[in-house]
């Protein structure tokens, strides 16, 4: 079953110096049980896309438009207040790249989750809480009991970033979209909190939708890639193909600043020049200020993004075909 | 002069009776990026935080450039907060949802009264240039920002007055690796030109393991293994250390696997013993951490020590 639909999404916000054009065309769709990955430069309109989606944007600011804008059946665009509150949580629930924009710092944790539980579900208050307690600990958070009495200021980043994931857990989505959501993790817990996500997938058909700029987890938990720059989508495709044999020049300047493959301290590899500032976007592809291979073409035409039989695309017109359908 | 830009010796933090850091001995030399790693909630950021004074210590002492600021009152420590700076770990709740970000990443020229109001400015502007961001967001609002965007806002806010002591608590993680290579590549130019000394939060190991002089691996509010670099990655003692270099995902995805993970118990029956004559080259108990055991090349485990000192 198809869980998400977007078509040509554009969201661009309305500021004192003009249009902040954040998002620029972008399409994907998840099936259920699938796991997409979005990679990209920051600033490239993950985040924004992802909010678009479940229209968790002030709008306005914010301006949204798409060809198709589809959550679990659900016309996106179409929902009225009443329907999307219905939606948020219950067909998708979404873990923020920064836990405080979504947890009030003056109620309990144990309140919070509690709260989204009965908006979401027929329990009692005291079944909900027994269920809170029961999440965080397989978030491994193990004095979970005295934790739904604390605030969130006496907790740790990663213990907050551990909270969200419960709390979008507790509602049983059929869409899990995790901005960032292991960042404030360790390794061990990390490692831990993926493969419970990946359980909650196998048992339910979960989808996930999962953002993040580590390329490790990616190659880990994901079956699908998407590649954003320039708030567009610049290369798609599974996973261990994007790996193996990146088609587009952003993915393999991407992958080629992965840090840490050699001991010792050392300088970085950066991709050269400067990320593209959405108020005032360059022309044609939205890479070729920095591309290594561009040639003038790229700077008035706009490469398409086709997907072919394999899975596979890239926005880019110095790929040939035969390649992206290899 | 004291060679260490920063030491705390025995520190120790209690909320509500519950002991967070307990007894934590960490020195950061002169010009050198100390990382400071471990489990989620082990009491990294309790301990950075500590070490500027912004969270007050149950117990033990802190000297910023050989001064004892321990006990100095907040006025007393004006003068020193201008060499300490702080990279905070969630930049969403630190930056001040109504001022621009020119002026966010001014003020703490204007708190020290430096330079003039367009001097300020366009100092602000520069820093926006060096952590990747168009002159331009000058006059933006925090919320207008995508995450990363404004974690490298809360960077340049805390290199603007050319502190010497920085305390970074996960300052890239919200970045792609090419910006990720870029601030790193900043802050150790600032090392290496200013002199910068760092303590260095994060659970990014592969930032550390180019990044940093010496690692720090805390558990459950102690420290439990120390040493430079180099010998904790090829040579892991204590074996939460082990397990946490072990979970590293690999970047392969035809190599998965279910990552290992130790429970408490698993550590603790793991936890490394001794026997004084078995310690090379001879048995040196930091007799300021008792259970911190040095190892050859400045290189500490925490340990069971069998059979008397
Ligand atoms: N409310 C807003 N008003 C104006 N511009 C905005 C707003 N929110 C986001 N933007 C801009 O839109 C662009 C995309 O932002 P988004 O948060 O989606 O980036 P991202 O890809 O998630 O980046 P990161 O990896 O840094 O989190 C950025 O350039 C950002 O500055
Ligand atoms: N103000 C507070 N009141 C009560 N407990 C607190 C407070 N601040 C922190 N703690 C507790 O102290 C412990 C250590 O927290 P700290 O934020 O130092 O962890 P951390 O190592 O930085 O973790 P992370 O990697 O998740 O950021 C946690 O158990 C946390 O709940
Ligand atoms: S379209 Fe041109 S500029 Fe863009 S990635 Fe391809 S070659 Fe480079
Ligand atoms: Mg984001
Ligand atoms: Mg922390």
């Amino acid at each position: 079953m198809r869980l998400v639909e977007i078509e040509d999404l554009v969201v661009s916000f309305r500021q004192f110096e003009g249009l902040v054009q954040a998002v620029r065309g972008v399409s994907f769709d998840l099936q259920s049980g699938e796991s997409l990955g979005i990679v990209g430069e920051s600033g490239s309109g993950k985040s924004v896309t992802c909010s678009a989606l479940l229209r968790l944007l002030r709008e306005p600011p914010a301006t949204i438009t798409a060809k198709k804008l589809v959550l679990g059946g659900q016309d996106m665009l179409r929902a009225d207040k009443r329907a999307l509150a219905s939606i948020r949580g219950r067909v998708a629930a979404m873990v923020f790249q920064d836990p405080m924009t979504s947890l009030d710092p003056v109620f309990t944790i144990g309140h919070q989750i509690v709260e989204t539980i009965v908006a979401h579900k027929r329990a009692s208050k005291k079944e909900a809480l027994a269920r809170a307690i029961a999440l965080l600990k397989r978030v491994e958070i193990k004095n979970a009991e005295a934790v739904v009495r604390y605030y969130p200021h006496q907790l740790s980043g990663g213990m907050l970033q551990r909270v969200m994931i419960a709390m979008a857990l507790s509602c049983e989505p059929a869409v899990l979209v995790a901005d960032e959501p292991t960042t404030a993790l360790d390794v061990t817990i990390q490692a831990q909190i993926l493969q419970l996500i990946k359980d909650i997938q196998a048992e339910t058909g979960m989808g996930l939708i999962m953002i993040t700029h580590d390329l490790g987890v990616i190659a880990e938990t994901v079956d699908r890639v998407v590649v954003m720059y320039g708030g567009r989508v610049m290369e798609t495709g599974p996973v261990e193909a994007i790996f193996a044999a990146p088609l587009h020049p952003y993915t393999r300047a991407l992958l080629a600043s992965i840090p840490g493959q050699q001991p010792g301290k050392q300088r970085l590899t950066e991709i050269p020049g400067s990320s593209p500032n959405p108020a005032n976007p360059p022309s044609g592809c939205p890479f070729h200020p920095r591309c290594p291979i561009a040639e003038d073409a790229c700077r008035v035409t706009t490469p398409l993004l086709e997907t072919k039989a394999t899975g596979r695309a890239a926005a880019c017109i110095r790929v040939p075909a035969e390649r992206v359908a290899a | 002069m004291s060679e260490h830009a920063l030491e705390l010796s025995q520190i120790s933090k209690e909320f509500g009776g519950r002991t967070v850091v307990d007894r934590v001995n960490l020195v950061v030399p002169k010009n050198q990026v100390v990382a400071l790693v471990g489990e989620s909630g082990s009491g990294k950021t309790t301990t950075g935080l500590m070490a500027l004074r912004l969270i007050e210590p149950s117990a033990g002492r802190i000297l910023l450039g050989g001064h004892d600021i321990t006990s100095l009152r907040q006025r007393d420590l004006k003068p020193f907060r201008r060499q300490m700076q702080v990279v905070f770990q969630d930049s969403y709740a630190s930056l001040d949802p109504m001022m621009t970000l020119g002026e966010i990443i001014a003020e703490p020229l204007a708190i020290h009264a430096i330079g003039t109001a367009s001097e300020r400015r366009d100092r602000a502007r520069d820093w926006l240039q060096r952590v990747g961001l168009d002159g331009s967001y000058a006059t933006r609002y925090p919320h207008e920002l995508s995450g990363g965007q404004r974690q490298r806002v809360s960077v340049a806010r805390a290199l603007i007055l050319g502190a010497s002591v920085l305390v970074a608590d996960e300052p890239t993680s919200a970045l792609d690796v090419s910006v990720k290579a870029q601030i790193v590549n900043l802050l150790q130019g600032l090392q290496a030109d200013m002199g910068l000394s760092m303590l260095f939060i994060s659970h990014d190991l592969s930032v550390v393991r180019s990044l940093a002089d010496q690692v720090v691996v805390m558990l459950r509010g102690r420290v439990v293994e120390r040493g430079p670099t180099d010998r904790i990655f090829a040579n892991a003692h204590h074996p939460y250390t082990r397990a946490l270099l072990d979970a590293v995902p690999v970047i392969d995805p035809t190599a998965r696997r279910r990552r290992t993970f130790l429970t408490a118990e698993e550590i603790n029956a793991n936890t490394p013993r001794f026997r004084p004559e078995d310690i090379e080259p001879q048995p040196l108990v930091d007799t300021a951490d008792p259970q911190l055991v040095a190892l050859a090349g400045s290189h500490f485990v925490e340990a069971i020590v069998t059979g008397g000192r």
